[in-house]
């Protein structure tokens, strides 16, 4: 399986450093998204560094959706869904090498955009273990369950609007676990940020659970 | 010896829509079969089933020995299906589509040069990403991956489209050889002169359902350097 897992990463991400969607079009999107939040705050310095955290997070869920889109409209052109099954390839092998690479994209937005909320917004970084554990749990949640909703949306032919809808609600526990932490993590709230890991590594646990045992079935039915 | 593909009565869906309705069909270890019918018979649903892509909810339908209606994930990797789409990655270059087919089919990757250079893909195209090639070039690099994947089972559908002459002479020249390793090819193919010519044995599909079969041409045959089918009944389908 992790034979299998490592040959889709390497594949997905092969992919995206040619094509290089991630650098040229999702990281400049989720900076916009950053400045117009900025805009909406009316620059207010008191009010970004205190919302900052769940901005950060929301132009993550937004950049999730479109790195979970892009990786399943990969396999829907020309037959490679098919190729896919026909390769043989472990369904749970699929799973997480597609979750790795999804993953592995947020990483770099997620340090982009961490960049930006400390210059646009004037954060700092109090706790930065706890902001790295944070974005390690958090990060592989929306890899996790973004893999095993980009797979159940993807045979439909609404998939580009359905999957939002799918999706959205189903993060919210990571947006309000990931968001707590890096309040805690800069100083802002009361309360120890790392009980909310816990939340945030139950969700990742369920959803890569769920994704290696379901997505061999998932796929089959897509 | 046991028929590379045996089906009986094999029934399959789409939806709720019988795209194969009843098809019996037995191919032998190293035999070419022609699929022929309309557009819509049920010849690519045919080589789908027999791919492991198709599930076939009821009769019998044993490939390489493996049971379809049990488990068709089993039979996929001791087969190739050359399709209408070429399941390449627009955005990964010949040498990459290619390699990664071979590696994710456990197959070995030393085949994929070879390949590449017997289907002509030399010089700067390995290093081609697929979406500058035209579309007879990425038909080659499919069957390059085929060539380098060399499975079991050869299932060919509309194989010669796209190519020009010089590459569906080296096709027909690629199908016999794989025969000549003990490979077994079932080909669906509008390309009747081609075809007939390759088979050993030709099959006719319509509406979903197989009729008796036809022997190729002691004439065809021969060139083919296929066995003749002397009793169709005992390869025939009902």
């Amino acid at each position: 399986m992790w034979r299998d897992a490592l040959l889709v990463a390497g594949k997905d991400l092969r992919v995206e450093a040619r094509s290089r969607v991630t650098t040229n079009q999702v990281a400049p999107y989720a900076l916009v998204v950053l400045l117009l939040f900025g805009f909406a705050f009316n620059q207010d310095r008191y009010v970004l560094t205190h919302v900052g955290p769940g901005l950060f997070w929301i132009a993550v869920l937004l950049c999730a959706l479109l790195a979970v889109q892009r990786s399943f409209s990969l396999e829907s052109a020309d037959g490679a869904r098919d190729g896919l099954r026909l390769s043989g390839l472990d369904g749970g092998g699929i799973f997480l090498g597609k979750a790795m690479a999804i993953a592995a994209q947020l990483a770099v937005l997620e340090v982009i955009l961490a960049l930006g909320v400390v210059v646009l917004f004037g954060t700092r970084m109090a706790d930065p273990l706890l902001l790295v554990v944070t974005c390690a749990l958090a990060t592989a949640g929306l890899a996790a369950a973004g893999t095993v909703y980009g797979v159940m949306a993807a045979g439909l032919r609404v998939r580009e609007t359905l999957l939002p809808l799918l999706l959205l609600p189903v993060l919210a526990p990571v947006l309000l676990g990931a968001t707590q932490a890096w309040l805690a993590a800069i100083g802002l709230a009361t309360g120890s940020g790392w009980r909310w890991l816990t939340l945030l590594a139950a969700f990742a646990a369920i959803y890569l659970t769920l994704g290696v045992l379901a997505f061999g079935t998932l796929l089959e039915e897509a | 010896m046991d028929p590379v593909i045996r089906l009986r009565s094999a029934v399959a869906l789409v939806g709720r829509f019988p795209v194969l309705a009843g098809v019996d069909l037995d191919v032998s270890p190293a035999e070419i079969v022609l699929l022929q019918g309309a557009n819509g018979a049920g010849k690519t649903s045919i080589l789908r089933a027999c791919a492991g892509l198709l599930r076939v909810v009821a009769g019998e339908a044993y490939v390489l020995g493996v049971d379809l209606t049990i488990d068709a994930r089993a039979v996929r990797r001791r087969v190739g299906l050359l399709g209408h789409a070429t399941a390449l990655y627009d955005d990964l270059t010949v040498v990459d589509n290619v390699t990664f087919a071979v590696r994710a089919s456990g197959a070995d990757r030393a085949g994929v040069a070879p390949a590449l250079a017997h289907l002509g893909l030399t010089g700067r195209l390995p290093q081609t990403r697929v979406a500058a090639l035209s579309a007879g070039q990425r038909r080659r690099v499919a069957l390059a991956t085929l060539v380098a994947r060399d499975p079991e089972l050869w299932l060919l559908d509309e194989p010669h489209a796209g190519l020009d002459a010089e590459h569906r002479d080296l096709l027909d020249e690629l199908i016999l050889a794989a025969v000549g390793r003990g490979r077994t090819v079932v080909l669906a193919s509008h390309e009747r002169h081609r075809a007939h010519a390759l088979a050993g044995r030709i099959v006719t599909v319509a509406g979903g359902a197989t009729a008796p079969a036809v022997p190729a041409t002691p004439g065809d045959t021969a060139s083919a350097g296929s066995p003749v089918v002397a009793d169709p009944e005992a390869t025939s389908v009902a």
